[in-house]
């Protein structure tokens, strides 16, 4: 999505102005760039100069005399250089690399500050392109776009220079030439930008028809509806060979009218520095020398007016980046908070309370920033530590709100939250959350090794503790069975174990950091029994003795709650306990019958099989 | 594979090519010409012309110095236009040839993998198939239409220069010619060698990717736990290991271009040296010594990109090779022979076996009778095979021949054109899946003609009970579903798909588990309005719910693969087995409830 954007945005000066606070680290570097690259390009200039020496002097003179000082000289300025080119590319790459480096790390630090809000509004994909590939794009940019201008500019000012003091009279007929390329060139890249848009939307469109294609293939097949989704199919390719043609044609007029204007340069030259020549005002030499820089300055000219098209393109991954960058958070931690707790990076643990895990809402209504209704209204519970709540409701009905609430992913609307009977704002999030155990209900595993994982919320457990976390949840099994051991690698997102064994360890994770309070949100997946039981067990287990919030789907877990709420469609409508909620026979007694009859038919089957056994 | 795709474009690509030839041609005829005029028309070299244009020798020399000038000029304009104009052919028709060329690629890959069998896609990731169809048919193109193009087309320009350059002077050609191979073997070389370190950068690129995209799909556990400080720690190692490796590259890269430079600058140098001395001598003219100097100026890069072209070119096996792959893949074919489906008659079960591998059956020796026009309703527990049941009556993978046989109206499917019989029968999936067009298009997929038939598209969704809820769409029924249009709730999809099901009417629906998102109430309001509508076709239901079952024509029970009752409902529950077990507990549900009150 966030690449076929069809929006041209405008910012001031291309946006640039915004970047810089983020490039002033390192304006010398880009400084001493910008000396060798017009230290290069002067260079360049000269060469053209021994060609014109050649022919007035040994030719047009019919000597070698200084056939040696020729050489040496020439040599000298090709390693000069060299030298400056070497060094100038090669600090343009570092700027590149340095100013992607820097961003990136500034950008993935201010995500870590984000709220919730930000991530809900932006997919992971938008974001992560943000990350990686404006971040790049934009350091390409300002090394390499500065690097050329200092080439292209010094380059033509400087035979412009030699131009004008040889015969300025030539000089000028030659810029005869200047405003028509200019504007042809402007013409074209004007309806190339767009073409290239139009190109890249159409290609998105194309990944998305095979994605479709692919994933759609059941359907498709039963529909019989193969014939239909080839002819869209072909219409869209057909459309993208239409565009990408017509974007070579606008490129071919270009390139043509280009390379025409400067062989009219040429002509120019030719015919007037001709009879120059032939009144004796000009030497052949020289007559050369023109040839070579009405012919050389068309590519600068040329990169100056498309190079716009370039800033056009890249203002977008300015723009997104540095509206990334100025996002702030929506919980924050007040200064106050920050001066006795620490931040998230420096945390002064000196000054923590012990949590007790008291919770109580009161008057709390909230409603997320991208939403206009109020989820939650005028909403108080007292949830006294050790309670265990459960929130059932159907998927997608909102279940989350209240656990994004107590974890302060996000900070109600109005009224309070308190935590051991103080607001939650008087703590850090992070006192917070390293009290939070928090296992999700798709599992998240980070690659790496199992220890790994199991110790990133308690980095300095030992692997007794480990071991005894693993016991508790009766997970040491998959130890046992990996060769090797804490030491096995989970692969990217844990996918080289099963769902069931990722759900454990992502339980004895959460034990092992000792929380007070516990979020957990049920998998509704199915697995197989023998490990439902084990987590189970599991739950059972860890709940005890901790305030306890589930976002709950098997009946057990349930039917045992403290205090259960019921959502639908966002809102809390029911809240009880299992009986008081069964006598009411509202939303709440509906959705059990439900839950029930499924589950009921499978244990019906289960136990007839095993009587078979 | 190749020159199959290449049908149709091989001409634009000739053209293309000679075009280029062409404008080569100019491009070489006008530093000729320059020198002509700097020799003859300032120099004092006498005119001359080649003996075809002895006639031309007086005019030029009637001319005057002024007006020969003018008429070179002019000549120049007038080639450097024509060479413009082949300059935009061979632009055009080179794109014109790979836009072909891709378009042919994507559509036949496009209508191959359409035609593979469905466990084609269940052995296949859909994101390594994406990349194929999309990355590795632009390096197919780019082979094709720049490097071969360019490969050939930069020959002919240097083999056409060198032979200006041999015609003009033999010694400078020869400095020339032999400066070639050295900068071409040298720039294949360090753009082979370059490619490793290339690699451990989009390694690095990678590892850094991977650990932005775990810490924003884990975002809930890293804020949970508290570790932000951990995240970022990690990520600033691994970025600048990236970083240093792509400095590191590109010092080479700096260097690399540096030799470059160097040789072609010291060829430059050796030209205009022996050049000098050669006018000096007398064996050359000026205007021949500027000639020679711009051939070889224009010699520079394309030999100096040849050498990365040609390393690149070696990438492209890896490509075909995979696309082919897909190629190659057998398609779902028809028997020789292969009839329309027969509708009018009974499908049967007969002994059929099956597993999805060889090892673990899914389907053990399953008989069952559907007689034309009846419902029937399978009830089973969780992966007791009932989806793989009906797959195997669309046919989506097909019995092997020791598995027993699907019969339809005594006809083994097998011997059915697969279109035609999933044409005749319809099902509605447990997890739907929907097209991301608008809802009308959705409902109306197996029609042609969609606008034609509003009238059946409304009729259904409203049997699906979906027709309040589209209208309640700002955009109603041109809403857009999917990833660009509105995310529509479980129940939503379902009732989509059903709505898709009873706009198409076909002889046979199948309904797996399709209910199992919508609330009961709708439930019950879809289920009367189907039976109404279902009247006349074969159904069959899939549930573990007996109230959608019970009045069904026949009732099977599956478990483990196996039937183990079948019969109606009163006959079940008078055969006392599972059936009226679940039957007993999903009725007698109030009471126990009842129970657990009191």
């Amino acid at each position: 999505m966030d690449e076929t954007n069809t929006k041209i945005t405008h910012l001031k000066l291309f946006g640039i102005p915004r970047l810089l606070p983020h490039l002033k680290a390192h304006a010398p570097m880009m400084v001493i760039m910008i000396l060798l690259g017009i230290a290069g390009s002067a260079v360049d200039i000269v060469f053209p100069k021994y060609q014109e020496y050649a022919i007035n002097h040994f030719i047009g003179g019919n000597t070698l005399d200084t056939i040696v000082p020729f050489i040496v000289t020439y040599a000298m300025f090709l390693i000069l250089k060299i030298i400056f080119d070497v060094n100038s590319t090669f600090m343009a790459s570092k700027i590149e690399m340095y100013i992607g480096r820097d961003l990136k790390k500034k950008t993935f630090d201010h995500l870590q500050t984000l709220s919730f809000s930000y991530f809900n509004r932006n997919s992971v994909g938008y974001v992560h392109a943000r990350v990686m590939s404006d971040t790049g794009r934009i350091g390409t940019l300002v090394s390499w776009y500065l690097m050329d201008c200092v080439w292209n500019i010094t380059y033509m000012v400087g035979a412009l220079a030699v131009m004008l003091r040889t015969n300025w009279k030539l000089t000028l007929i030659v810029l005869i030439v200047i405003p028509i390329v200019t504007t042809i060139v402007a013409l074209m890249q004007k309806k190339l930008t767009d073409a290239n848009r139009r190109i890249r939307e159409m290609n998105s469109k194309i990944t998305g028809s095979f994605n479709e294609g692919i994933t759609g293939a059941k359907t498709v097949k039963t529909l019989v509806t193969e014939d239909k989704m080839l002819r869209r199919f072909t219409g869209e390719t057909e459309e993208m060979k239409k565009i990408s043609v017509s974007e070579a044609r606008y490129r071919g007029i270009l390139w043509t009218s280009l390379t025409a204007a400067s062989y009219i340069a040429l002509a120019l030259v030719l015919h007037r520095g001709g009879v120059l020549n032939v009144d004796g005002v000009m030497a052949l030499g020289t007559l050369s020398l023109f040839m070579s820089y009405s012919m050389g300055i068309m590519q600068p000219i040329r990169w100056i007016v498309s190079s716009l098209s370039q800033l056009i393109t890249v203002q977008v991954n300015i723009e997104r980046l540095t509206g990334l960058l100025e996002t702030e958070s929506d919980v924050a931690d007040s200064a106050e908070v920050i001066a006795k707790y620490g931040d998230m990076f420096e945390p002064k643990r000196e000054n923590w309370e012990e949590l007790q895990g008291d919770i109580e809402f009161e008057n709390v209504s909230f409603k997320y920033p991208d939403g206009d209704e109020y989820v939650l209204r005028d909403f108080s519970l007292k949830i006294p530590h050790g309670t265990n709540v459960a929130i059932v409701g159907e998927t997608g009905a909102g279940k989350s709100t209240l656990v994004n609430l107590v974890c302060r992913f996000f900070e109600p609307t109005s009224g309070r939250l308190l935590i051991d009977g103080r607001d939650a704002r008087e703590r850090s999030q992070l006192w917070l959350h390293s009290n939070i155990g928090y296992v999700l209900q798709t599992p998240h595993l980070f690659s790496g090794t199992i220890r790994d994982n199991l110790k990133y919320g308690a980095p300095d457990a030992t692997d007794e503790e480990i071991m005894a976390a693993l016991e508790t949840v009766s997970a040491a099994g998959i130890i046992e069975k990996s060769e090797k051991g804490l030491d096995t690698e989970v692969g990217e997102g844990g996918d080289l174990l099963s769902t069931g064994e990722k759900q454990l360890l992502s339980f004895a994770r959460a034990i092992l950091c000792q929380p007070k309070i516990l979020v957990l949100d049920e998998a509704t997946s199915s697995i197989d029994t023998f490990t439902e039981q084990l987590i189970q067990n599991a739950i059972e287990k860890v709940i005890a003795g901790r305030t306890t919030f589930m976002i709950a789907h098997r009946l057990s877990t349930v039917r045992n709650a403290d205090i259960i709420l019921v959502v639908r469609d966002g809102v809390i409508v029911e809240s009880g306990t299992h009986k008081e909620l069964i006598a009411k026979r509202g939303y709440y007694y509906s959705l059990y019958t439900r839950q029930y009859e499924r589950e009921a038919t499978d244990s019906a089957f289960a136990g007839a099989f095993a009587e078979k056994k | 594979m190749l020159f199959s795709f290449l049908r149709g474009c091989r001409a634009f690509f000739v053209i293309s090519i000679a075009a280029s030839v062409l404008a080569s041609l100019c491009e070489l005829v006008i530093p000729k010409i320059i020198s002509y005029t700097i020799d003859v028309g300032l120099g004092d070299v006498p005119f001359y012309v080649p003996a075809p244009f002895a006639w031309a020798e007086n005019f030029l020399g009637s001319l005057g110095t002024a007006r020969a000038l003018a008429l070179f000029a002019g000549l120049i304009l007038a080639i450097a236009v024509l060479m413009g104009c082949c300059k935009y052919l061979e632009n055009v028709f080179n794109r014109k040839g790979a836009e072909t060329l891709v378009e042919n690629m994507r559509n036949r890959l496009y209508e191959h993998i359409g035609r593979l069998p469905f466990a084609w896609y269940m052995k296949n990731q859909t994101g390594d198939i994406i990349q194929r169809c999309t990355s590795d048919v632009e390096t197919v193109k780019a082979f094709l239409s720049e490097q071969l193009t360019s490969v050939v087309s930069t020959t002919l320009l240097i083999g056409m220069s060198l032979g200006f350059m041999f015609g003009i002077n033999t010694t400078l050609a020869c400095i020339a010619l032999v400066s070639i191979p050295i900068v071409i073997a040298y720039s294949a070389f360090f753009h082979g060698k370059i490619g490793a370190r290339f690699q451990y950068c989009d390694e690095n690129e990678g590892k850094l990717s991977s650990i932005v995209q775990e810490n924003l799909t884990g975002v809930r556990v890293v804020r949970a736990f508290g570790r932000e400080k951990y995240e970022v720690d990690k990520f600033t190692v691994q970025n600048n290991v990236y970083c240093d490796a792509w400095v590191k590259l590109s010092r080479l890269m700096s260097l690399f271009w540096a030799a470059g430079d160097l040789i072609s600058g010291l060829q430059v140098m050796i030209i205009l040296v022996v050049g000098a001395v050669l006018c000096v001598d007398g064996s050359l003219t000026t205007g021949d010594f500027i000639a020679i100097v711009s051939y070889n100026s224009m010699l520079t890069w394309p030999v100096r990109s040849l050498g990365r072209v040609i390393s690149e070119m070696s990438k492209t096996g890896v490509s075909i090779g995979r696309i082919g792959e897909i190629m190659a893949a057998e398609a779902e074919q028809d028997v020789s022979g292969a009839v329309d489906a027969d509708m009018d008659g009974d499908i049967v079960f007969d002994h059929v076996s099956f597993g999805y591998d060889e090892s673990a059956k899914i389907l053990h020796d399953v008989s069952l009778e559907i007689k034309k026009g009846s419902t029937v309703g399978i009830l089973g527990m969780t992966g007791s095979g009932k989806s793989t049941l009906v797959s195997l009556l669309c046919r989506l993978y097909d019995l092997p021949e020791d598995g027993g046989k699907i019969t339809l109206a005594g006809r083994d499917i097998r011997e059915i054109k697969a279109s035609s019989l999933r044409k005749n029968i319809g099902i509605v999936l447990q997890e739907p899946f929907l097209f991301s067009r608008t809802l009308r298009e959705n409902i109306g997929m197996t029609f042609d003609d969609v606008g034609a038939n509003e009238a059946a598209i409304t009729e259904a969704a409203r049997a699906a009970c979906l027709d309040e809820t589209i209208r309640n769409f700002t955009n109603g029924y041109e809403t857009t579903v999917g990833e660009r249009g509105v995310t529509l709730s479980g129940g939503q999809k379902q009732r989509t798909a059903i709505a898709r099901l009873l706009a198409s009417a076909p002889p046979v629906m199948i309904f797996d588990d399709s209910l199992s998102a919508v609330d009961s109430e709708t439930d019950a309001k879809i289920r009367a309005a189907l039976r109404e509508k279902t009247a006349d076709s074969t159904v069959i239901l899939i549930s573990h719910r007996i109230q959608t079952l019970m009045s069904a024509d026949k009732i099977v029970v599956m478990a483990g693969g196996r039937i183990t009752e079948s019969g109606t409902h009163e006959e079940l529950l008078r055969a006392g087995g599972i059936y009226k077990k679940i039957n007993d507990i999903q009725t007698g549900l109030p009471e126990e409830i009842a129970q657990e009150r009191g």
